[in-house]
Formats: C-alpha cells, sequence, structure tokens
C-alpha cells in the first residue's frame, strides 16, 4: 500500500511533467527537448535555494521561472535565429548540465534535514486525518503523512490542470492552439507566430521546472543526472492519456496527460516489484513508448482489414 | 488607397535559378476598388499578393496603405490591415478547432489577444447568426471541428473570417481554384456580395477568364513581373472573354518568338 501511495504521488508530480510536455508536443507540434534540462534546472533551483534557507515556496516558484527562462531561450533560438526546433532544445539542454552544476555547486544537492513543500504537505496530516501515525485504509495500514503528501499533490496537479485548461480557453490561449495548428492561417490574422511559440515554451520549461522542484523535494535530493529519460517519461504519458481518453480537445488531453502519467507510474512499479532489472527501466520506457505510438495505427488498420472482408 | 512604387522582387539572387519575380511594379488602386488579377503561371501574380500581406520583404520599391508605409511591417502586423483568402482551402482555418473557436480568431484580427474567453454567449449567438446567412447548415455545428467540413464550407469560412473585421484591403489568391464548379459558383457569388456590401478594396486574382469578365471594376494582366495590360472603368466593363484569351495568345506570341530567337542564336554561335 505504501508502495501504491508512492507510485501515485510521482505518477503525480511528473503529470505536471507531462503538461509541459504536451503543451510542446501536442499544442505546437514542436519536438522540445529542453525538458531532459529544464526538469533538472527546476530541481536544482529549488534544492539549492532550499538548502540556503529560502523559504520553499518561494524556492519552487522560483524554480518554475527558472524553467520558463530555459524554455524562453530555445524559443528564440528556434524563432529568431531560424535553429531547427530539434536542434535548439538540445543545444539548450546540453548548455543547462553545465549550468546545473554551477547552481548546485555539486553533482547532487540533499533536502534531507530540510523543510520543503512536502514536509508542509506532511504536516497536514493532522489537519487532514486528524492522525500523524498509521491510518486503516480499508484493511491497509498506511502513513497518515504519505497519504497527507498525496492529497496536497493531487489538489496541485488539479488546480495547475484547471489553470491550463482555462488559459487554452482564452483568447490567447486559442491563439497560441492555432499557432500549432496552422500558423499560416493565425499569422493571416494578426497573431505573431514567434512570441505565441516563445511564450508557449517558456510555459511548457517552467511547468516542467515546476515538476522537478515537487520531485527534488519529494525524493529529498536534487542530482545533476535525475532528467536523463524524462523526456521519453513524460511523451509516453501524453500518448497513453491521448489512446485512454481518445478525444482530441485540450481540455480531455489534459485529463489523457495527467492519466497517462500516473498509470505509467504504477505500470513501472509494478514491474519493478516484479523483479525487472531496474537497468532495464529506460529500455522497456521506450519499448513501451513505441508500442503505445503504433497501436492506434495498427488497431485501425485491423478495423478496416476486418470491414472490407465483411464487404467482401 | 494602395499605392505601390518601384515594387521589385528577385528570388534566388546569384544562383542559376534567378527569377525576376516583380520587376518595378507601379500600381495605385482606389479605395472600394475590386481588382481582378490576371496572368499566365509564374507571371508574378501570386508574388504580388504575396508581397502585398508581407509573406516577405521586396528588394525595391514602397508600398503606402492608406498613406502608412507599410513596406518593412511584418506579416502578422499587416494583418490588422489586410484580410486573406488562400487558394487552398485548408490553408485559412485551423483544422482541429470548432467552428466557434476559428471564427472567435478572426473576430480579434488586429486586436489584442489577453486572458478574456474567447467564446461566450454573446459572439457566439453573433456567429451563430452569421453563418447562418452562409444558408449550408453550419450554425448549428458551432463547436465541430473545422477539419470535418468539405473544401468549399471552409472557403466560405475562409472569406467570412477574412472580412469579419472589415480589412482595408481583401487579397483574394484564387481562391475557387481547389473547387469544384458548383461550390465555386457559391463561394464566388458569397465574395461578390460581401465586397459589394462593404465596399472592400479587392485585389483578386483568378485564373477563370469568366470571373475576369464578370467580377471586379478594374482588370490587370501580368506577365513577367510586370503588367502587361491594366483596363478599368467602362473599358474592363466592355471586355469579353474572347478578348482576353486573344491578349493571353500575344502575350504567349511574343514569348515564342523570344525562344524562337535563342534556338537561333543558340545555333548560329554555340
Amino acid at each position: 500500500m505504501t508502495l501504491l501511495i508512492g507510485s501515485l504521488t510521482i505518477g503525480l508530480i511528473l503529470a505536471l511533467l507531462a503538461l509541459g510536455i504536451f503543451i510542446g508536443f501536442k499544442i505546437f507540434n514542436f519536438p522540445d527537448i529542453t525538458a531532459e534540462g529544464s526538469v533538472t534546472f527546476g530541481a536544482a533551483i529549488a534544492a539549492s535555494l532550499i538548502a540556503s534557507g529560502i523559504s520553499p515556496l518561494a524556492a519552487t516558484l522560483i524554480a518554475f521561472v527558472g524553467g520558463a527562462l530555459a524554455g524562453t531561450v530555445t524559443g528564440i533560438l528556434h524563432t529568431r535565429f531560424n535553429i531547427n526546433g530539434l536542434l535548439s532544445g538540445i543545444l539548450v539542454m546540453t548548455a543547462l548540465y553545465s549550468v546545473n552544476l554551477h547552481v548546485m555547486g555539486k553533482s547532487n544537492v540533499p533536502l534531507l534535514n530540510d523543510t520543503t513543500l512536502i514536509t508542509d504537505f506532511e504536516q497536514m496530516s493532522g489537519f487532514l486525518f486528524s492522525s500523524n501515525g498509521l491510518l486503516n485504509l480499508g484493511g491497509w495500514m498506511v502513513l497518515a503523512s504519505d497519504l497527507a503528501v498525496l492529497c496536497c499533490v493531487f489538489l496541485l496537479v488539479v488546480v495547475v490542470a484547471f489553470l491550463l485548461f482555462l488559459f487554452f480557453r482564452t483568447n490567447l490561449g486559442t491563439a497560441m492552439r492555432a499557432t500549432g495548428n496552422n500558423d499560416q492561417m493565425i499569422r493571416a490574422l494578426g497573431v505573431n507566430t514567434r512570441s505565441m511559440i516563445v511564450l508557449g515554451l517558456a510555459l511548457s520549461n517552467g511547468l516542467i521546472a515546476l515538476s522537478g522542484a515537487f520531485l527534488a523535494q519529494y525524493q529529498g535530493f536534487a542530482d545533476v543526472q535525475m532528467g536523463i529519460g524524462m523526456l521519453v517519461w513524460g511523451l509516453a504519458s501524453v500518448i497513453i492519456g491521448e489512446a485512454l481518453i481518445a478525444k482530441s480537445s485540450p481540455g480531455f488531453l489534459i485529463i489523457g496527460a495527467i492519466m497517462g502519467s500516473v498509470i505509467f507510474r504504477l505500470l513501472v512499479a509494478i514491474a519493478l516489484r516484479w523483479g525487472m532489472n531496474p537497468n532495464d527501466l529506460k529500455l522497456i520506457t521506450a519499448v513501451f513508448v513505441f508500442i503505445a505510438l503504433i497501436l492506434p495505427v495498427l488497431l485501425a488498420k485491423i478495423k478496416i482489414g476486418r470491414t472490407n472482408s465483411k464487404i467482401a | 488607397m494602395i499605392e505601390i512604387f518601384n515594387f521589385g522582387i528577385t528570388f534566388g539572387k546569384g544562383t542559376p535559378n534567378e527569377v525576376k519575380a516583380l520587376d518595378n511594379i507601379n500600381l495605385t488602386i482606389d479605395d472600394g476598388s475590386f481588382v481582378v488579377v490576371l496572368g499566365t503561371n509564374g507571371s508574378g501574380k501570386s508574388t504580388l499578393l504575396n508581397g502585398l500581406a508581407g509573406n516577405f520583404f521586396p528588394d525595391t520599391g514602397t508600398i503606402l496603405l492608406d498613406g502608412i508605409n507599410i513596406t518593412r511591417w511584418p506579416e502578422h502586423k499587416r494583418a490588422s490591415l489586410i484580410g486573406r483568402v488562400f487558394q487552398n482551402p485548408f490553408s485559412g482555418t485551423a483544422p482541429d478547432m470548432s467552428i466557434a473557436e476559428n471564427l472567435s480568431l478572426a473576430a480579434r484580427r488586429g486586436q489584442s489577444r489577453g486572458f478574456g474567453p474567447a467564446l461566450h454567449r454573446v459572439n457566439r449567438k453573433l456567429f451563430y447568426e452569421k453563418i447562418r446567412i452562409l444558408n449550408m447548415g453550419l450554425e448549428d455545428r458551432l463547436d465541430n471541428p473545422i477539419g470535418k467540413l468539405s473544401g468549399g464550407q471552409r472557403q466560405a469560412l475562409t472569406l467570412l473570417m477574412a472580412t469579419w473585421q472589415m480589412p482595408r484591403l481583401l487579397l483574394l489568391d484564387e481562391h475557387t481554384a481547389a473547387l469544384d464548379p458548383k461550390t465555386a459558383t457559391k463561394v464566388i457569388q458569397l465574395t461578390a456580395d460581401i465586397i459589394r456590401r462593404d465596399r472592400l478594396t479587392t485585389l483578386m486574382v483568378t485564373h477563370s477568364m469568366q470571373q475576369a469578365v464578370a467580377m471586379g471594376d478594374r482588370l490587370i494582366m501580368m506577365h513577367n513581373g510586370r503588367v502587361a495590360y491594366d483596363f478599368r472603368g467602362v473599358e474592363k466593363q466592355r471586355l469579353k472573354a474572347g478578348d482576353l484569351l486573344a491578349l493571353f495568345d500575344d502575350i504567349r506570341r511574343i514569348e515564342l518568338i523570344d525562344t524562337g530567337v535563342a534556338v537561333m542564336l543558340e545555333k548560329n554561335y554555340v
């Protein structure tokens, strides 16, 4: 049960990452690799600031701003200097590796004895469940503090997702979606598509850094390597979510990305529990994303084949 | 009023593919004038439209729109003054977004886009009223993605969107060329109605002699990046499709001589 709660919590924290990747890949159709750097950047900023005694809330917000700045740089490289989208992301991601080392001053910053937003969430258990010890959850004994963290993180993700949903219904948000859908059309309607891309990538990487900031606080350290494989992770969440929801409006895709992230995390937890070698994790993730990518196409083909044979 | 002075652009400069797409064009278009642009393939008519819309900056020349120099304005900035319908019916609308969302984007052409809701009761009602006039049954499908509509329906909506905020200049680039004849007639009728109703200053490129004769109060024929013929007023009204075909033949004959001369020169000197 503790394992389940832990997986759900990490799944929800990484849902913020999935939302960021959803903006880049689904809204803009932009292969933004910056994610791998900005998730660590967010973690590095939050961990270093918290370790130096700044309030965890301020540190987390600054991490969001830091990620947004990284996204802005990628956007500017792409739109102002006409560098291929993939390449601009790779450049910023690579540069961020050094930046992250500078921010942390070493390759790993532990947060074990510091007050973080997560320890604040743990403190909420008394208020939420009027208990600080073990709770009986349908026969399972769980730590009230773990449950409190899960609830708070869930609430946080719901609020962020709802704000994002509202944003995509504003005039600015619709213009942003149109930029990814048909840039020629939206330019002819007077929208500066370059600014839209920069703004969108800033928002996207801000969310990714926010995810990194929470991840660092949850696991109790920031590590310069923690971004590796995060992009595929986020993509897997978005793709699984899309397949589950099977609708293309932004509202449903947002819900899908969150569900995808949680489900994917659970699957991984189960696989590890079954004794999968952790070294194989990234390989399995990649294969999994591959299957999720080709499955809808294959299913459609099988469907068409069946109807054709029926007609024949 | 649009004033174009010494407007010129050369593509692929310094390469074997160098093309002088527009060669010192001088053109003045009066307010409320509806200009039909004809020309052979590669004559520069689409380049002229793209140049006015700001797809590229010219090598030489100036464009004044109502006395404002817009020569160096980027495309999205010019869009506050210029409405556009493309040849490809898929170019003018965002396929994955709903009809209402597409219209809301058009309704804010040239205005700031902030955190206000894109759709609300008031503008949805307005969208409903305005697309009911199209008589295509689209008013009940406001929330359907535009990608599900036919090319003709999308082109009619694009036209509506381009003229939603009254543009100072409307650019139509063979906007019925990709439609079947029946739909094309319908879209052309709608075009004529809107232009007449709002007295829009319009530049319309077409390949249809029929449209060229029936529409507009001025006709220019382009060739090799220049304005070869310019008819207006009574002269334009008197033009028949046959006259235009004869003019095309003239142009072709001149070209034949050119290539003939080239062949002769090649034989004698190479």
